[in-house]
């Protein structure tokens, strides 16, 4: 996995220099020809596979069942926006993340309740990349990761710092360690049914649309939801220091 | 004393309907965004809980409970001008009816997707953080879900002589104002004025026939 998470963010450092922008250059996508590449691999893959997959899982799955398996998933990561909360100098955010995990694990049976949300105990939403940008890393060039989707260069290294770290590669037997992997896409995936289907309503061009939609919330996520205001942007020359 | 208990009273009741009279005509013209906000999303919400045709997907039945109740708390001239940018500035009187009509059928379809897909959640309406005389503020309401992170919508509204105004939705820190700034942009830069309320018209066109 490490490997594979290497080679791919070496190919698309190869592919920066040749990835030519079209005529209507962004200066946060200089590598808006590669990025549309992946992109439609990336629809390509997620129209034939993942989204027909996802769409069977919910099918099939009663609500109750799949929201267990959200929750599972969901309070493993909390080790880890715990850790990611204490490196931003959140620490009470931090102990309440590794409290949401103590409670979760233990009276919410392995995570599969949600009992520390009942408790008023909120979830967090961090990562490693949340974490170099309020150490003032900017995003760097746009960029979209082949299955993953979109990420920046800053949040393509947290992101491979998030993978290196997490327990789940770590599951033994491989077997058990790959159905846990699939029954996490596929239930992301499930997840975001609804709101793909609003994204493909709401957006003229999906790509532009879905590019600035993540980087206003990557902002917004650092700042914790509220990032300094901006100076009204002008049209063509959209702020490069966005983070 | 005892006349002048009688004498309050009496004052107490001539007093309480001329300030009711008062208060409701003030309501009518300028009722505090934060309770504008709740009361519309509570009646729509509890709307679409109570129709069996809009919960068995009847999406022209929920545009038309939304064109009555929610459209006309915003203002979508500010809203186009806002996406358009500079390129509102060059855009003919016509060009500018145009385009705020595709952009408003645009902006309702798709607000109607995300009612339905989302009016179960329950809604947490935080209190109003502004000053009397504020005239543009932010009013926040957050949607909880269960085992996840509460999503954050919040409602930049500006104050009108008809009352206050939406002018942007910003969900999960996405401004829906700032996003459509770039796609317009670059349809403008590549077909001009024109060129985009083709585009809009065709997008709301594909819409109506999938249904």
């Amino acid at each position: 996995m490490r490997f594979v998470w290497v080679s791919l963010l070496s190919l698309a450092a190869g592919c920066a220099t040749t990835g030519a922008g079209g005529d209507m250059r962004d200066p946060r996508d200089p590598w808006e020809g590669m990025n549309r590449a992946v992109y439609s691999f990336n629809d390509g893959f997620d129209s034939v596979i993942a989204t027909p997959l996802a769409t069977l899982y919910r099918d099939l799955l009663h609500v109750e069942i799949r929201s267990r398996v959200s929750n599972f998933f969901s309070n493993i990561q909390d080790i880890f926006i715990g850790v990611n909360n204490v490196l931003q100098g959140k620490f009470q955010e931090g102990v309440e993340d590794w409290a949401r995990f103590a409670f979760n694990s233990t009276i919410g049976l392995f995570g599969i309740h949600d009992v520390a949300s009942d408790m008023g105990i909120e979830k967090h939403n961090e990562d490693f990349g949340q974490t170099f940008g309020r150490w003032g890393a900017g995003s760097g060039p746009y960029l979209i990761l082949p299955f993953l989707g979109s990420s920046t260069l800053r949040d393509a290294g947290g992101t491979a710092l998030d993978l290196y770290v997490a327990p789940l590669p770590q599951v033994r037997p491989i077997a058990l360690r790959n159905s846990l992997f699939g029954l996490y896409f596929v239930n992301t995936r499930a997840e975001l049914l609804e709101a793909s289907s609003i994204l493909e309503q709401a957006a003229l061009d999906r790509y532009v649309f879905q590019r600035d939609a993540y980087l206003q919330r990557r902002r917004s996520l650092i700042y914790d939801g509220s990032p300094p205001r901006e100076r009204e942007q002008v049209n063509d020359t959209p702020d490069s220091s966005v983070k | 004393m005892n006349m002048r208990k009688i004498l309050c009273l009496l004052g107490a009741f001539l007093l309480v309907p001329s300030t009711f009279f008062l208060v409701s005509a003030h309501a009518q013209q300028a009722m505090p965004p934060d309770i504008l906000v709740k009361n519309v999303t509570t009646e729509v919400v509890e709307l679409i809980a109570k129709d069996k045709e809009i919960r068995s997907g009847n999406r022209a039945k929920l545009i038309e409970v939304i064109d009555a109740k929610v459209l006309p708390h915003f203002n979508f001239a500010s809203m186009t001008a806002l996406a358009m940018g500079q390129n509102w500035k060059s855009a003919t009187p016509e060009q500018r009816k145009h385009l705020i009509d595709a952009f408003r059928t645009l902006l309702v379809r798709t607000y109607a997707s995300a009612l339905a897909a989302y009016s179960e959640q329950k809604f947490d309406f935080r209190p109003l953080r502004a000053k009397p005389t504020d005239t543009d503020v932010t009013v926040q309401v957050r949607v909880l879900q269960a085992g996840a992170q509460p999503v954050p919508i919040d409602y930049s509204m500006e104050k009108t002589a008809a009352g206050w105004k939406v002018y942007d939705v910003v969900v999960g820190g996405v401004s829906l104002v700032v996003n459509y700034r770039t796609e317009f942009a670059n349809v403008v830069r590549n077909s001009g004025i024109d060129g985009l309320i083709r585009d809009l018209q065709a997008k709301n066109r594909t819409l109506e026939q999938k249904k």
